[in-house]
């Protein structure tokens, strides 16, 4: 844990300036202490055993513990990551005044780079990797979107306000995103009626807790939830998805079923 | 001043004036430098400072919660000093990590279920506000697997009632007709059942000490002083004033808080402004110390803090066919609940016992012959649990609000910086976010700014209106 009073690094002349900045940190630490994220959001793969870190992110950790306006920067940085996070999730409130429902979320998901299709059509809107996309869905205002894939997005809680207005959605797909986690799944109750289609394989932060609250959800007939990295016994977990919703083909690969672990110790 | 006369030993160390002498300095050195901590001599670590603005006695999650909410809603920095006490540090008896650790939004009183949302919405965000840099994220383990309320007959229309306060608060509920629910859980045996109603969002069940331990890492990083100990008394200045009719009242204001040592004689009389007293079960005997109920008995100060502790029992059980996955907590009419734990065929099942048979207060010992009274009513309900085996069992504190089972959350009319945030009977864990807020906007801000618990106050007990709560488990 890093000092509570600034300590002035002398040593280091990279840091000379930090005399300067301490003020300037202890202003800023007030606005700051709002939204104080990890700096290391992928510990979420904690679980299995990875390579120590390179030099450049233990160095990191090294002195923002002993110093404390190395830790205030460090929390900037992991500030400003949460509000550009928060600005990609906004309610989308004006676009649905003005244009109605359906545009609104269509509007959101081709800002999020992602794709969808309206009920009765066969082309799927997408935007392309700069973000740029085609504007003919304005002309369809009263077609509900009936698939949605927002795979490797940074779709969240937030951002599922602006698409619970779509009672038919049939498909929905977010698949390897980062934000999306049990919470998002248990608001999916939602289109309990009508999806028929979930792909939330690759998904970091979903957990068994999540996976329950899928059970609302009775007209699903397919599920995929291959390579979920928090899952402690998956093939437990397939099976027991499969007992919760009897109609439903549940898909579970990627996983390393094998009985004996790659890492084990040479004897009890 | 007195010289440092040798003794007859010709030993000046020896001399026990010494220490009253060092003890005299280290006051008058503290009297020039006001508001400081410093002192040249070692004194022992595990004491508290000898002055915090705010003493906060019980380090349960209710305490911790409003250390952390004291320390986010300051103005500025080291704005105010923060002492959370807490008895025993293993924390064996404290009902947080005892608990079920049920959510819920299904309750009869708006405010309740305010509180629960609140609640949720705090959890569902809770890496943004409990995060420390550089440790690892909060994991509350929380399952979204809903609570499942069953009613018969006689109380369908309670259910009803409670369904509309619901929907009208915001929350999500919905209601289950008979065939609805054979049709979603086909392990019940809907005999006798009439409506039932399931939460579908922010309702399930989750780890308590993992909350707990977010709130404490978080309070002590943004400066909160952690001090083990128990609070044996007050010392206070007493201002009495006479009625018009010619009673006289004594006001209290609380000017320092005796911690005592754990295993010694040692105690430290902390300065302070504010007392919160967030004891849970054992909140009785803290406001026994200020004298809150030791007067006569027909006045404010006859009446005592109608919290005591109650145990309650809880069993896990193990049943090789019994539901799956999707177990919501299941609270029948009969006052039996159960709830999945983990993914092995184990439940943990309990039941709050009749006003008569309220076990003894003195011991955490289960009762296992208790499970003898929930066992038909659990197979009654699923069959599967016919054929159950328990395979562990323990007990914990409620604290227990005789009065009218809801929490108790304010000042008292006549300690004037004594506050309370206890009384929960069982829901202090899924609240104590909100009622953290709630109370650090008292404490801070003089009243309250986002929710109005204001009904909790201690002037329902003073006009004896109890505000009950139908819904409790």
């Amino acid at each position: 844990m890093a000092s509570r009073f600034p300590i002035l690094c002398i040593c280091l002349s990279p840091f000379s300036l930090s005399m300067f900045c301490v003020s300037v940190c202890q202003l800023m630490q007030r606005s700051c202490r709002q939204v104080t994220l990890l700096a290391a959001p992928s510990r979420y793969w904690s679980s299995i055993p990875v390579a120590p870190p390179s030099l450049q992110p233990r160095l990191l950790l090294f002195l923002s513990q002993r110093f404390h306006d190395i830790e205030t920067i460090l929390s900037w940085s992991s500030w400003f990551k949460n509000r550009g996070l928060r600005q990609k999730n906004f309610f989308y409130g004006y676009t649905q005044q003005n244009y109605g429902d359906n545009i609104a979320a269509a509007y959101y998901i081709l800002s999020l780079k992602g794709g969808f299709r309206f009920a009765g059509q066969s082309e799927w809107f997408r935007s392309d990797r700069r973000g740029k996309f085609n504007w003919d869905f304005m002309n369809h205002r009263d077609t509900s979107i009936e698939e949605v894939d927002v795979s490797n997005t940074l779709i969240n809680y937030t951002g599922l306000e602006n698409l619970v207005k779509q009672r038919g959605l049939c498909t929905l797909s977010v698949s390897g995103c980062a934000e999306v986690d049990d919470w998002f799944l248990s608001r999916l109750h939602i289109f309990q009626d009508t999806l028929e289609e979930l792909d939330i394989s690759n998904c970091p932060r979903i957990s068994v807790g999540g996976l329950a609250a899928l059970q609302k959800l009775r007209g699903l007939r397919r599920l995929d939830v291959s390579s979920l990295p928090r899952l402690q016994n998956p093939g437990l977990v397939a099976i027991l998805l499969e007992e919760m919703l009897p109609h439903c083909h549940v898909t579970a690969i990627g996983y390393d079923h094998s009985l004996i672990y790659s890492h084990t110790q040479t004897d009890g | 001043c007195s010289a440092l006369r040798p003794n007859r030993n010709n030993n000046i160390f020896l001399n026990t004036d010494l220490e009253n002498q060092f003890k005299a300095f280290r006051e008058k050195a503290a009297d020039a430098m006001p508001g400081s901590d410093w002192t040249p001599f070692e004194k022992n670590r595990s004491l508290p400072p000898e002055r915090a603005d705010i003493v906060i006695v019980g380090g349960g999650v209710v305490g911790w919660s409003i250390a952390y909410w004291l320390k986010q809603k300051e103005m500025i920095r080291d704005g105010v000093r923060v002492l959370v006490v807490e008895r025993d540090p293993t924390y064996s008896q404290a009902s947080t990590v005892l608990s079920a650790g049920g959510i819920r939004q299904q309750f009869s009183l708006p405010e309740n279920i305010h509180l629960s949302m609140i609640s949720a919405d705090f959890m569902r965000n809770i890496n943004e506000h409990l995060s420390v840099l550089n440790e690892d994220p909060v994991d509350l383990q929380f399952n979204h697997s809903g609570y499942l309320f069953l009613a018969s007959e006689k109380v369908a229309h309670i259910m009803e009632e409670n369904y509309r306060t619901q929907r009208y608060a915001g929350a999500k509920v919905s209601l289950l007709s008979t065939t609805q629910l054979k049709e979603k859980c086909p392990w019940i045996n809907t005999d006798g059942v009439v409506l039932a109603s399931y939460g579908l969002e922010n309702e399930g069940w989750f780890d308590p000490w993992m909350l707990l331990n977010a709130f404490r890492r978080k309070a002590i990083s943004m400066g909160v002083y952690q001090c083990f100990g128990e609070v044996t008394g007050f010392r206070y200045t007493t201002n009495t004033m006479t009625t018009a009719e010619g009673d006289t009242v004594d006001f209290r204001r609380i000017k320092y808080a005796n911690v005592q040592m754990p295993n010694s004689l040692e105690y430290q009389p902390v300065e302070c402004a504010i007392v919160v007293n967030a004891a849970g079960a054992f909140s009785g005997k803290v406001a026994e110390m200020m004298g809150i109920g030791l007067g006569l008995k027909d006045t404010i100060a006859g009446i005592p803090l109608p919290v005591e502790p109650r145990k309650r029992f809880i069993y896990v059980v193990h049943c090789p066919n019994g539901p799956g996955l999707d177990t919501p907590f299941l609270v029948d009419y009969s006052g039996v609940y159960f709830r999945r734990e983990g993914l092995g065929g184990n439940y943990i099942a309990g039941m709050s016992p009749e006003e008569e048979e309220e076990p003894e207060t003195n011991n955490l010992e289960v009762d296992h012959q208790f499970f003898q009274k929930i066992w038909p009513h659990l197979a009654h309900r699923v069959p599967a649990f016919e054929c159950l085996k328990v395979t562990s069992a323990w007990a914990g504190f409620y604290d227990y609000n005789t009065f009218d089972q809801n929490g108790i959350v304010g000042m008292h009319p006549l300690v004037n910086n004594m506050f309370f945030a206890t009384g929960f009977s069982g829901h202090g864990l899924q609240h104590s976010p909100a009622v953290g807020r709630a109370m650090a906007e008292l404490i801070l801000d003089g009243g309250f700014k986002t929710l109005d618990l204001s009904a909790f106050s201690f002037k329902r007990i003073m006009t004896k209106e109890p505000m009950l709560e139908r819904n409790i488990v």
